[in-house]
């Protein structure tokens, strides 16, 4: 049977097709779906790790146990599996393991726009790279087979348009998950320097020979077309230059590490201009070039920003389509209506503080007309950047505070707690708790006291855990009242010890609501001071300032600024 | 046939895609979506891609490239108004939101945006309260889409409420018949 299907849902699909036991991820767009969707099978275990470190060793273990297992991440959540990542290439695998990593060219939901592929290289893992939902559902399967007979992990790559773009794929069976027998086998698992030198060399043997094998791989394969020009490109970009260059021959590279380079070399004699068409680094080119074999790539390519048919045509026979873009207001994302980050940025903007931030929704607590951010690097960054001002500004606990959601704050703030006790640091912190993890879309997280299965389970308990690792401040706050959080604020700053203020409200979007009731009466004297909320409800249009009853979630937040009590409403 | 749909995110781009891709699979067709999520999806511009056709290779259309828009608001519509062929058209709907540059002041919603539109323009919103929810909008414009592409009504009206809730279905069928009407 036919399916259209997300590439997300189609590597979940291949996954649990290849008999996958184990699947475990931290969210982060365009990954989170494949590990949802695994989620509702009811033969494959499945979880929500605290961060992508954590996940990657729950898939290692479960492999070394003899079980298919699947980690899926964003390509920034990688950085945070480097270091399992890195030695697992060493130890090899029991049951196949395969690391879904997605990264996001042209930067739509990220912090920036890294090259999972040069990652790859650096840990000696084998990459694969899909070009839509049927490929993506067929690589995962053929990563578990390649992972057990080469003994390595492999990393599927996929890009934000191969994971968020449909496209039909072929429906199979699962094929029997079966968990291998498992032996102690100390030489291969247990990675001491003794150990360690005698693998780096198999892990050497292993990626040479996996690129002699790769030149008759079926998912490496030459097109042949006209003879004036040849393409070598891989997973999204093959769609491109598909639709841009229907005579060009190609080569269609579905492993994209190691490389097969006799039929690469074949290829490019076999054209009279060959170019490596690639997105972000050039990674191909750059080992084929290596590899002694003479390619055009990044000389005619850019080395910014996703790929499309017009920028092939662009690029390599100079066709220029002109088009011009109406000049016309930008429509930035902002924070939702009824969002109960939006009173904490209120009120940090009001305070005029400086605002170390973090990865979540609330990044957005940087747009105007809040506009109240300093920096935002990495996930759990804003505790250790907020130590940073404390450490090198005598000032600075007077006038910044960290700002971090919770399931961040699980993920990876916690270790900066730890640190901000350790050393004497004087900060403030605010957990932004809106009991879920937002901006993927609602995954459940430590604190939610929910599985992934939605099944409960123990709710962790955010001030116990800053009580437990020493901060003798923390208090919880409803950031919707904004009176108590300010008072809350100007209380914790300036402080000698680390003080933390949990800013908790349910995430606006949980709430399922039809109309609001709320509207601004004649009262309204025009002063705009709701306006300052940014709150999208909140419509300065042709008949004056009116509230959008399908966007409004009747928080209230817009009464608690008015001066004139124009806002008539009761609050949900 | 490449169809671009832009709208607000939260409004509804990403179901109105998967009503389409049905409505092409189950006549045979080969299809691809793009779509975006994550920080795009707050509030801000969003874009969705449909291809519909014997065999597609990429997943996105390109500027100057696209058969047809259909557009949930009437700002966005002209956004990406340069993404039409020459011969391209535009369904929109007139409902306007404002973005965050307008409501602070920064900016000032363009006037005259239906000028400058080659294409058909639906009261999407009053339709949808009509049919009983602000919400049903998106099923507005798909009636409208559906009658301005000429596809086969009983398949795609049968592709739209396989994809809602089973809740809503009354009032999708009421909003997706008034926009049908409204073209």
């Amino acid at each position: 049977m036919k399916k259209l299907l997300l590439g997300d849902f189609a590597v979940a699909r291949g996954a649990w097709e290849a008999g996958v036991s184990v699947a475990s991820a931290y969210p982060g767009t365009p990954s989170t779906e494949i590990t949802e969707e695994l989620a509702r099978y009811d033969d494959v275990y499945s979880e929500w790790s605290p961060n992508e470190k954590v996940a990657l060793e729950v898939g290692i273990g479960a492999s070394i146990r003899g079980a298919r297992a699947i980690v899926s991440m964003k390509h920034v959540g990688l950085n945070v599996a480097c270091d399992p990542l890195f030695t697992a290439s060493y130890t090899g695998v029991n049951g196949g393991l395969v690391i879904a990593v997605a990264d996001d060219p042209s930067v739509f939901s990220s912090q920036n726009e890294q090259d999972t592929r040069l990652t790859a290289v650096s840990a000696k893992v084998p990459v694969l790279e899909p070009s839509d939902s049927a490929e993506a559902k067929d690589f995962t399967k053929l990563a578990f087979e390649l992972s057990e007979k080469y003994d390595t992990p492999i990393i599927l790559r996929v890009t934000t348009r191969v994971a968020h773009s449909q496209s039909l794929v072929e429906l199979c069976d699962r094929v029997q998950a079966e968990v291998k027998p498992y032996e102690r086998n100390i030489s291969k698992y247990v990675m001491m320097p003794a150990n360690a030198r005698v693998k780096h060399v198999v892990v050497e043997e292993r990626t040479k020979k996996l690129s002699e094998d790769s030149n008759s791989f079926a998912i490496n394969r030459i097109e042949e077309g006209g003879k004036d020009l040849g393409i070598i490109c891989a997973g999204g970009v093959y769609q491109y230059v598909k639709e841009a260059l229907p005579d060009a021959s190609v080569l269609k590279l579905g492993m994209v590490y190691p490389l097969p380079f006799d039929l690469i070399a074949k290829f490019a004699k076999s054209v009279k201009r060959c170019i490596v068409a690639e997105e972000l680094a050039p990674h191909l080119e750059t080992m084929i070039k290596a590899a002694g074999i003479s390619v055009e790539g990044k000389n005619i390519f850019p080395l910014c920003g996703e790929f499309s048919a017009n920028l092939i045509r662009s690029c390599v026979l100079g066709e220029k389509r002109e088009t011009v873009p109406a000049n016309i207001p930008a429509r930035p994302p902002v924070l939702c209506a009824g969002c109960p980050h939006r009173g904490v940025f209120y009120v940090l903007s009001k305070l005029k503080l400086n605002v170390l931030g973090d990865i979540g929704c609330y990044t957005l607590g940087a747009v105007p007309p809040l506009g109240s951010m300093d920096a935002v690097v990495c996930m759990g960054a804003s505790i250790g950047m907020t130590i940073g001002f404390d450490k090198a500004d005598p000032e600075a606990h007077k006038h910044s505070v960290a700002v971090i959601g919770d399931s961040t704050f699980i993920h990876s703030g916690i270790t900066g707690l730890i640190d901000a006790v350790y050393n004497k640091a004087k900060i403030t912190v605010l957990i932004l708790d809106n009991r879920t993890t937002g901006m993927t879309g609602h995954q459940n997280h430590p604190a939610t006291g929910k599985t992934i299965k939605n099944e409960p389970t123990y709710e962790l308990n955010l001030e116990e855990v800053c009580r437990a690792v020493g901060v003798q401040r923390v208090r919880t706050v409803d950031p919707n009242n904004l009176s108590a959080l300010e008072a809350a604020v100007k209380e914790e700053l300036g402080r000698d010890e680390v003080s933390v203020i949990i800013a908790k409200r349910p995430c606006a979007l949980l709430t399922k609501r039809l109309y609001s009731g709320f509207r601004i009466t004649e009262k309204c004297k025009k002063c705009k001071a709701c306006l300052k909320l940014g709150c999208p409800a909140i419509v300065n249009g042709k008949d004056g300032i009116t509230i959008d009853v399908s966007l409004c979630t009747e928080c209230g937040l817009c009464q608690n600024v008015c001066k004139f009590g124009a806002i008539e409403g009761e609050v949900k | 046939m490449d169809i671009l749909i832009v709208g607000v995110g939260g409004q509804g781009t990403l179901l109105a895609s998967r009503v389409l891709g049905k409505y092409a699979l189950d006549n045979g067709f080969d299809v691809k979506l793009s779509e975006v999520h994550g920080m795009a999806q707050r509030g801000g511009s969003v874009m969705t891609y449909v291809r519909i056709g014997q065999k597609i290779a990429s997943p996105i259309i390109d500027e100057g490239c696209a058969d047809f828009i259909l557009a949930f608001e009437k700002l966005e519509a002209l956004r990406y108004a340069h993404y039409l062929k020459a011969d391209g058209e535009i369904l929109y709907s007139t409902q306007e939101i404002m973005p965050m540059p307008v409501v602070t002041g920064a900016a000032e919603y363009p006037q005259g945006i239906e000028e400058k539109l080659r294409g058909t323009g639906v009261d999407a919103l009053a339709l949808a309260l009509k049919a009983g929810n602000a919400k049903a909008a998106n099923s507005v414009m798909l009636g409208a889409l559906c009658k301005k592409l000429g596809f086969d009504r009983a398949k795609f009206e049968e592709a739209l409420l396989a994809s809602i809730p089973q809740k809503t279905i009354e009032m999708n069928k009421t909003a997706f018949e008034l926009g049908y009407a409204a073209v």
